[in-house]
């Protein structure tokens, strides 16, 4: 899949530049480099691939190849709501996969795909560690425990009407504003 | 410059003199602070805030009572912690008020309303509310104490001791419990005295295996010639284990005191922590722990004054199962695909950048700080024999009280899941549990009996792993979670032996195909023939043990595979394209629409006599409108091969 990066990811791809000077130039640091782009930019995109090899004097293709290995690193970016559905086996036994389609239905997406407008995408996890609260999904920041299909729907329909709050709070106060001049 | 003593060689006691100095006066300063927490008679708060706790509500818990006490005017302090291990109490707090009277009382599932609630009437009004308590924490003749409760009272707690009590961002509070003593202590004698004690206590390694620790920690002693390192695993990837985590984030000093003991016994002077970056908590946790034990000398340079220097770091994991295995998890810290290779050499011949590599899991580690406070032979008093001292579980899945356990090894499964967890809810049958995770085996009811350690499990088919345990209710189908864990390993191969990386491939694709009903004749000879090749054809532990979840459901729980295969029936009425949900018309109440409404695809209707059916084209099986349907009626059923349930058409003109 093609990424496009935004004019903000190139923005952030600049400054990485300077930062990378910070580590040394061995092998070892490729990890921590990558983890330390994938925390600002939350993607790995193939420039910054590229960028990275030259910086450490090693072939992309093997910074790809340790890139891919490893489940951390991510490669389309995330949606601004990213939802993280837990599949571990406390999570499979209570029908954690049932939650996750009912993501996929409802988002019109599959596992690994992040919606047009870029406002959700969903990723399915192998264990988050509270099992107890089986089964589990997370959204942005929030973990929601005890999860069930007809949860599913209130949680998109949250974000969405949050939203749509904040749209119109915008346009009272934009129409406020023209109204006062 | 050195100072590093020669094996054997005791320090001079001026240099012990300074030890007993220097770490007393950290001890006293520590010990002044908790007397003077516990001689103020302000109430206190005690929060578990783990990762667990957050998920469950904690933050806001917290914040409701920090709102509420500051709306009341109420002085009180607010002692955040880690995890107690009792996941099902999330979130849980214990509450002191010494003017009431009470003794200390445990609260669960403590919600920002109830948190409001107890400010006012607990502590404002004095009326701790009975109703909402599990236990106090200590007898008394008031209320019941929470050790009249199994799930405490029969545990024994060796490296969770802490866990829940003390703020693992504070230093000093592991210091007041005796903490970092035995490390003040072992400086003191030649490191051949604490590699003594771990030796003579049996201590087996916990990241599955159960290779004895001491042994290792020997081979590495051997390598006069090398530098070496030593590394604390929490690279925990399992999928339903998490002690590791709980353990780091609850109390990481003992951890830390184990990996310092480590390094002085094998003469290493750099440390490393790694951990999985997907715990933030624990890596900050830890982070936070390294730096104020080198504020307080008690490790980096010259520590003590005893001359021996032990630099300490966090390595951030990214994440691949296959990098708990100790070759592939030193590859993965020198910046290459985690690729296991061959032993030996072994780590603690050649190993991270050519450094003889001690690598131990952290329970290990943990456990190694109250072996040397209190002795070998008083480890060797809790456990088995041939595997002594304490073993962690995580237990969940279908149990009443799942969590964290630590219990001495030897107990049964059935002491562990029926007595201290409480056994199955909704009073459903046991059917299995599944121990080790990916690697592990289910074990059916035959196996309650079996006592918990390493070798017994191992000759059960099991294997003890990280500690995982999911127990499994009679709703569960086998052969599904045979295909889970398959699906986990089949991913996490790192594709290096072809028996791994295309078997496994295979096996899932059988397992996939049984569970949709397109099973043929032959396929269990294919599954058990295939496994023994990925077996034997694999270098690393992943794939010689990738199997086990196939092979023992196999040898216990034959005849599912078989009405899988032969039937197409799903015995347990789980695997989706096998089974149907159906309403039963003669329990069905008129008018009641608890199951349409909830429907996330709407495929229940109204029938003419006002009942409802389900459009089997339109259904996708996800059990909702059962859990919703009143207990009353309790009229949906769900029914293995699907073609057994009854048709019910949609009347034509529902629509109008």
């Amino acid at each position: 899949m093609d990424v496009i990066l935004t004019s903000e990811d190139k923005v952030i791809i600049e400054k990485l530049g300077s930062r990378l000077t910070q580590y040394e130039k061995v092998k070892t640091n490729l990890i921590p480099i990558l983890q330390m782009i994938q925390e600002e930019l939350k993607y790995l995109p193939p420039e910054v691939i590229k960028m990275v090899a030259k910086y450490l004097e090693i072939p992309g293709s093997e910074v790809y190849g340790v890139a891919t290995f490893y489940n951390q690193f991510k490669f389309n970016p995330p949606g601004k709501n990213p939802i993280k559905v837990c599949l571990g086996t406390a999570c499979h036994v209570k029908a954690g996969d049932i939650i996750l389609e009912n993501f996929e239905r409802k988002l019109g997406i599959s596992e690994g795909q992040t919606t047009e407008d870029r406002e959700f995408s969903i990723e399915r996890v192998a264990c988050v560690g509270c099992c107890a609260l089986a089964p589990v999904a997370i959204m942005g920041d929030t973990v929601h425990g005890h999860m069930a299909p007809s949860k599913v729907e209130g949680l998109i329909l949250r974000v969405q009407v949050e939203h749509e709050k904040a749209e119109r709070e915008r346009q009272k106060i934009e129409s406020d504003r023209q109204q006062n001049n | 410059m050195k100072k590093q003593k020669e094996k054997g060689k005791r320090l001079n006691p001026i240099d012990n003199k300074i030890i007993d100095e220097k770490f007393g006066a950290i001890f006293a300063e520590a010990q002044r602070r908790k007397k003077e927490r516990q001689n103020n008679s302000i109430p206190k708060i005690h929060i578990g805030l783990s990762t667990c706790g957050i998920a469950a509500g904690a933050m806001e818990t917290k914040t409701a009572f920090e709102e509420t006490l500051s709306q009341l005017g109420i002085e009180a302090q607010i002692h955040c912690v880690g995890c107690i291990g009792h996941c099902y109490a999330e979130p849980w707090v214990i509450i002191e008020n010494p003017e009431s009277g009470f003794p200390p009382i445990f609260y669960p599932q403590v919600t920002a309303g109830k948190a409001k609630m107890l400010t006012k009437l607990y502590l404002e009004e004095g009326d701790p509310r009975l109703e909402h308590i599990l236990g106090a924490m200590e007898e008394n003749d008031m209320i019941p104490s929470v050790w009249e409760f199994s799930r405490f009272s029969r545990e024994k707690r060796i490296v969770m001791d802490l866990c829940g009590k003390i703020d693992p961002d504070d230093i000093n509070e592991y210091i007041a419990e005796d903490g970092y003593s035995s490390w003040a202590k072992a400086l003191k004698s030649p490191p051949d005295e604490v590699l003594k004690q771990v030796l003579g206590s049996g201590l087996r390694g916990r990241g599955g295996a159960g290779f004895p620790t001491g042994k290792k920690w020997q081979l590495a002693l051997k390598q006069t010639h090398l530098e070496k390192i030593v590394i604390c695993n929490a690279d925990e990837g399992d999928p339903g284990a998490y002690m590791d985590r709980t353990i780091l984030e609850s109390n990481p000093h003992q951890v830390l005191e184990g990996l310092a003991l480590c390094a002085y016994a094998i003469g290493a002077h750099k440390a490393l922590f790694y951990v999985r970056a997907e715990y933030p908590l624990a890596v900050k946790t830890i982070q936070n722990a390294i730096s104020q034990a080198m504020e307080s000398g008690i490790i980096g340079k010259d520590i003590l004054g005893s001359g021996f220097d032990l630099e300490m770091d966090v390595f951030q994991g990214s994440g691949a199962f296959v990098c708990g295995e100790e070759t592939a998890l030193i590859l993965s810290m020198e910046g290459s695909r985690g690729m296991p290779y061959h032993r030996p050499p072994y780590p603690a011949e050649r190993g991270f950048q050519g450094l003889s590599t001690v690598i131990n899991n952290v329970k290990t580690l943990a456990a190694v700080p109250p072996i040397l406070k209190n002795g070998a032979s008083w480890y060797r008093q809790t456990g088995t024999q041939k595997s002594p001292g304490t073993a962690i579980f995580s237990v969940v899945g279908n149990v009443t009280h799942p969590g964290l356990v630590e219990i001495p090894m030897g107990v049964t499964l059935r002491t562990l899941i029926f007595d201290i967890c409480g056994g199955i809810p909704d009073k459903k049958k046991f059917k299995a549990a599944q121990i080790g995770g990916p690697s592990g085996g289910c074990l059916p009811e035959e196996f309650l009996d079996t006592p918990i350690d390493f070798d017994s499990l191992i000759e059960a088919g099991a294997m003890m792993g990280s500690g995982g345990m999911v127990v499994l209710d009679e709703d569960t189908c086998m052969v599904d979670v045979a295909k889970y864990f398959l699906d986990f390993t089949q991913k996490e191969s790192c594709g290096k032996c072809t028996f791994c990386r295309i078997g496994t491939w295979h096996l899932l694709s059988i397992l996939q195909r049984l569970t949709i009903g397109e099973g043929q004749e032959g396929d269990i000879e294919k599954l058990e023939q295939l496994s023994h090749d990925i077996k034997n054809g694999s270098l690393c532990g992943l794939g010689k043990t990738a199997p086990n979840p196939v092979l023992t459901s196999l040898k216990y729980f034959r005849e599912e595979y078989e009405a899988h295969i032969k039937e197409g029936r799903c015995p347990a009425a789980s695997c989706r394209a096998l089974s149907a949900f159906y309403i039963d018309l003669d329990k069905c109440a008129r008018g009641c629409d608890a199951c349409v409404g909830c429907c996330p695809v709407d495929a229940v209707f109204t029938t003419s006599s006002r009942k409802k059916g389900i459009d089997q084209q339109l259904c996708v099986k996800c059990g909702e409108c059962k859990v919703h349907c009143p207990p009353d009626y309790n009229a949906i059923f769900r029914i293995s091969p699907a073609h057994l349930a009854p048709i019910i058409e949609r009347p034509k003109e529902e629509n109008q």
